[in-house]
């Protein structure tokens, strides 16, 4: 844009605008502040009125997020001094730590099916898109109907039979079991954002391969790949997020083993009410992760967000 | 599409001299690639579609496997229809659906309209807006209802900063009154930038040289506003109700963690509903049923939607 335009806005105009929407996103972000301030307050901190803004920072509710505890007698605490900094932290409220809680392992169910889903819809979904691309396939004209009929159930629908299907096959409570779920959710949204992407490689460069003596598969590999990276990392972005996210299958179809961490941050409690530092601790570091390829990555994730409806 | 020179070559070469020159034929690629995909979707996305169709007419409970299956008809539909608790339910998607829409729109549409000033910094407080609704809603959820604590939650403590009224005097999740107004603050709050997005999308889409043409006609900005702007944006601004739409259509986790449908059922959304026939009651072919109805309803609403923002498109 050129300086003499006409539409340049006025700089009050630019001025007001900003003002407004920095306000919109100081506010916006409050609830997140919260989250992240609340996880290094005590629980008396947490629950104080008026709600503290300025307080001394503890690390009490990452380490009651990650550990269970038990309640000792002055004697025995006495008599076992606290070896390290967290036990110290425990040890002055009079307890002792019992062992290891879940979270390690839900979060790392969370990490597991989360990037094996990705990785499944990733690699399926660019094939069928290269294919979808280039070659006559029938159904081709429906897909986009297709992903947008399979959107409209809702998740608690598609679940009853998917519950039955599980528990026969015995995929009830399994990482197989949500990683290939996940993957099938996304499997339609991946094909046709890879497909836009596809798309947008000129044919030509493949048939320069072709005439070089490669054979089609090669020139897919060689050629089509490297010019579709950008596109994949950016599906495969907003693929590992969905299933990050994803909780109504999540809640209903695992209990134990393949619990991932939405449903289980929910239920930490403490002694005596819900332990919201542990609860914030949880939310934190399983918030973190996204906020920050958000960040990193905002440019390459609106198509994701927007079914690929609108191109950059 | 264009027939390129070595296509028509491909084609003058016999079948089987081809295949054995190139590797695998093209036919073949195209199967191989396409044939996963297909039995993926067809194994965890049509299978159990079919499944719920032929459950929905059944007595079928999960909780027990054993007993027998009978086919009672449509009763499972019947009863649905004529169940008030039902209605209710559908009220309250409604309710939520309206609101959270408009909140949305009108808010999201706004904020774009602000952000395409093209002011210092605009990619930083973007991105910063964006944020909510990149992270996971149940964990969002669970943690606002923290926030709408009497006393000691910052929602209320903020509201009282503004009003004074006495921050342990409402209780927003728990109230009959304030709790549907509390899904539409938490889900307002979370999506508006997805409409935003969308929006920006739409108004960065328009080429300057409108806004110039019309500035040479002496066009007042209000009318540049409603005769460029508006129409211009619209096709983009019905797509992300149409996502936003059906998104809150089938609203679970989000709501679920922060009223669970409660108190009594004013915020039983019609998934918070379903779930409970499903999985709590474990009356599967009622649920089944219930499932049915609402993919057809939604199928429906969606379908006069799409063809009415074809026509917006077309124009």
């Amino acid at each position: 844009m050129t300086n003499w335009s006409l539409i340049e806005p006025s700089n009050t105009q630019k001025f007001v605008a900003g003002t407004l929407v920095a306000i919109y996103a100081l506010v916006t972000l409050l609830p997140i502040l919260w989250i992240l301030s609340t996880g290094f307050k005590t629980p008396t901190d947490s629950i104080a009125y008026p709600p503290k803004l300025i307080f001394e920072p503890t690390f009490e509710g990452y380490v009651n997020l990650f550990t269970t505890q038990t309640r000792q007698t002055e004697e025995y605490l006495a008599n076992n001094p606290p070896n390290n900094w967290y036990e110290q932290i425990v040890h002055d409220k009079g307890m002792v730590i019992a062992g290891p809680s879940r979270f390690g392992e839900r979060f790392l169910n969370s990490v597991i099916i989360g990037f094996g889903s990705t990785f499944l819809s990733v690699f399926l979904g660019t094939l069928a898109a290269y294919a979808f691309s280039r070659y006559k396939v029938p159904l081709k004209d429906d897909l986009l109907f297709f992903i947008l009929s399979t959107r409209m159930m809702p998740p608690i629908a598609v679940a009853i039979p998917i519950f039955l299907m599980f528990r026969t096959l015995g995929l009830s409570d399994t990482h197989a079991g949500m990683i290939l779920l996940y993957t099938a959710v996304n499997l339609s949204l991946a094909v046709w954002l890879l497909k836009g992407f596809i798309d947008e490689i000129p044919i030509e460069y493949e048939e320069a391969a072709l005439i070089d003596g490669y054979t089609r598969f090669q020139a897919f590999i060689k050629v089509v790949l490297p010019q579709a990276m950008t596109g994949i990392a950016s599906t495969a972005i907003f693929c590992l997020i969905f299933a990050w996210n994803e909780y109504a299958f999540a809640v209903l179809l695992t209990s134990g083993t393949a619990q991932t961490a939405p449903p289980f941050i929910p239920t930490i409690i403490g002694v005596g009410g819900q332990d919201w530092p542990a609860v914030a601790a949880g939310a934190t570091l399983f918030l973190v992760p996204v906020m920050v390829f958000t960040i990193l990555l905002r440019r390459h994730l609106l198509r994701g967000i927007t079914f690929g409806a609108v191109r950059k | 599409m264009k027939v390129s020179p070595l296509q028509k070559a491909a084609e003058a070469t016999p079948q089987k001299l081809g295949r054995s020159i190139r590797g695998l034929s093209d036919r073949a690629i195209a199967w191989i690639f396409v044939t996963p995909t297909i039995l993926l979707l067809l194994a965890i996305n049509i299978f159990p579609l079919i499944w719920t169709i032929r459950l929905s007419f059944t007595n079928y409970r999960a909780n027990r496997p054993n007993a027998d299956i009978k086919f009672i008809g449509l009763r499972n539909y019947e009863r649905i229809l004529t169940d008030s608790d039902i209605w209710q339910t559908m009220q309250a998607t409604a309710h939520f659906l309206f609101w959270t829409l408009l909140l949305q729109v009108v808010i999201g549409f706004a904020l774009a309209w602000l952000i395409n000033r093209k002011f210092k910094g605009n990619g930083l407080w973007t991105t910063i807006i964006v944020l909510p609704m990149m992270l996971s809603p149940a964990v969002v959820g669970n943690f606002w209802t923290f926030l709408y604590q009497p006393q000691i939650g910052l929602f209320n403590y903020l509201i009282s900063f503004l009003t004074t009224i006495d921050p342990s005097s409402f209780t927003m999740i728990g109230e009959v009154n304030l709790a549907p107004w509390a899904i539409v603050i938490v889900d307002t709050w979370m999506w508006t930038p997805f409409v935003m997005l969308i929006c920006l999308a739409g108004l960065r889409s328009i080429p300057d040289y409108i806004y110039e043409a019309a500035e040479c006609d002496r066009a007042s900005s209000w009318r540049q506003f409603w005769t460029i702007t508006i129409p211009m944006v619209l096709p983009f601004l019905m797509l992300a109700v149409l996502f936003r739409g059906i998104e809150n259509f089938k609203m679970f986790d989000l709501v679920v963690l922060l009223t669970g449908g409660g108190p009594g059922s004013t915020t039983e959304l019609t998934s918070i509903n379903l779930k409970r026939e499903a999985f709590e009651k474990w009356r599967t072919g009622y649920a089944s049923a219930y499932a049915v109805i609402l993919f057809v309803t939604m199928f429906g609403l969606a379908s006069i939607y799409v063809k009415a923002l074809n026509k917006v498109k077309d124009r």
